[in-house]
């Protein structure tokens, strides 16, 4: 390796880029708060709540959807490259979704 | 600095006699370190992943519009879905995602037994949930709800249900109305189809990954594939933990 990279150590002040190891315990209570998730969610299917079911439903699905990606797929404890990129992603696909559905929404407004 | 800099720099102190051995095998030399290289690999796996969220976000777009135009054929149809599967499922995907984080554990602290088994629940899970889509969908091909050619009969069944549905609060719909619902089962196929799809692939990998395991492989930390795909497998469980309430649960009370 070139002198040059010196002073390029990686572990030198960005201790966000150290490995952290996610252990079984960890996965363990994930899994087990999917799981809970999971049930809530079709136990919430059979109240009546109105416009609120799709809402409730949803909600649990983002819910339990952070949780795998914080926790299984590591990025809680990853740098802040990927937690930006991911939520970069994230971003881009709310507006692309939102902004689709906004229009077919506001098409006829007021023609009813 | 630019990669192609830091080969030339590389090549001037003759590269590979001046501290070469010092990194591991699989450290490719255009990383200055493995921390550079695991960064770059599971950045470059997140890309393509968001590649994917856009394709499914795209069949959830659609899925939501149409929903919205055909409100009471959507609501309808959903009905006809076999709940009690699609909840087994739910919980079998997740047991999944739980087996493969656990193998990629194994992976990270170099036990190869725990990897093997990890895997092995994994792929078993993975075909369970195959299993049941399949007769999930042998359920609709018996009830011609698959949209095609023999679909137009029975949309029938949606203008007269029959007397225990109508009991269960069924409302008949209206001839043109019944035959949007082809709509949803052709949205509820593409969506479902393209998960299964993925599992599949993802199956095949999975597979790949025990042989090679099973040989004492990923135990001298070159363990990419495995966090890759571990990332991969559970992303395809996202895309369920939205299907599920999205086809079976939204509409049951609509």
């Amino acid at each position: 390796m070139s002198e040059k990279y010196l002073d390029h150590d990686p572990n030198s002040g960005h201790s966000e880029n150290e490995p952290h190891i996610v252990g079984p315990g960890t996965y363990a209570i994930i899994f087990v708060c999917l799981l809970i998730g999971t049930a809530i969610t079709v136990g919430a299917s059979f109240l009546e709540m109105g416009p609120w079911n799709p809402v409730v439903a949803l909600a649990i699905a983002c819910a339990k959807a952070t949780l795998v990606v914080l926790f299984f797929m590591h990025i809680k404890y990853s740098s802040k490259l990927m937690k930006l990129t991911v939520g970069a992603g994230v971003f881009t696909f709310l507006i692309l979704v939102g902004m689709s559905l906004s229009d077919y929404i506001s098409r006829a407004w007021g023609q009813w | 600095m630019s990669d192609s800099h830091a080969i030339a720099i590389a090549g001037h102190d003759s590269g590979h006699e001046v501290g070469h051995g010092e990194h591991p095998a699989y450290q490719r030399h255009h990383f200055v370190s493995m921390e550079q290289q695991n960064e770059t690999v599971s950045f470059g796996m997140w890309l393509f992943l968001l590649t994917e969220i856009m394709f499914f976000g795209g069949l959830f777009t659609a899925y939501l519009i149409y929903r919205n135009w055909y409100f009471p054929a959507f609501v309808a149809a959903s009905h006809t879905l076999n709940l009690a599967e699609g909840t087994i499922n739910t919980f079998v995907l997740i047991s999944s995602s739980f087996t493969m984080a656990m193998g990629v554990w194994c992976a990270e602290t170099k036990r190869s037994k725990g990897l093997i088994w990890s895997l092995i629940g994994t792929l078993i899970l993975g075909g369970i949930f195959l299993g049941i889509k399949y007769d999930e969908y042998h359920e609709k091909y018996e009830l011609h709800h698959i949209p095609g050619e023999l679909f137009h009969f029975n949309a029938q069944g949606f203008v007269h249900p029959s007397a225990e549905a109508i009991k269960l609060g069924e409302k008949p719909l209206a001839p043109d109305m019944a035959a949007k619902t082809e709509v949803y089962f052709s949205l509820y196929f593409a969506m479902t189809g393209m998960h299964a799809l993925h599992m599949i692939i993802g199956m095949a990998l999975l597979s790949g990954m025990l042989w090679k395991a099973s040989r004492g492989g990923y135990m001298n930390g070159h363990i990419a594939f495995v966090e890759n795909f571990g990332l991969y497998w559970h992303f395809v469980d996202i895309v369920w933990i939205f299907l599920f309430p999205l086809l079976y649960l939204i509409s049951r009370h609509a």
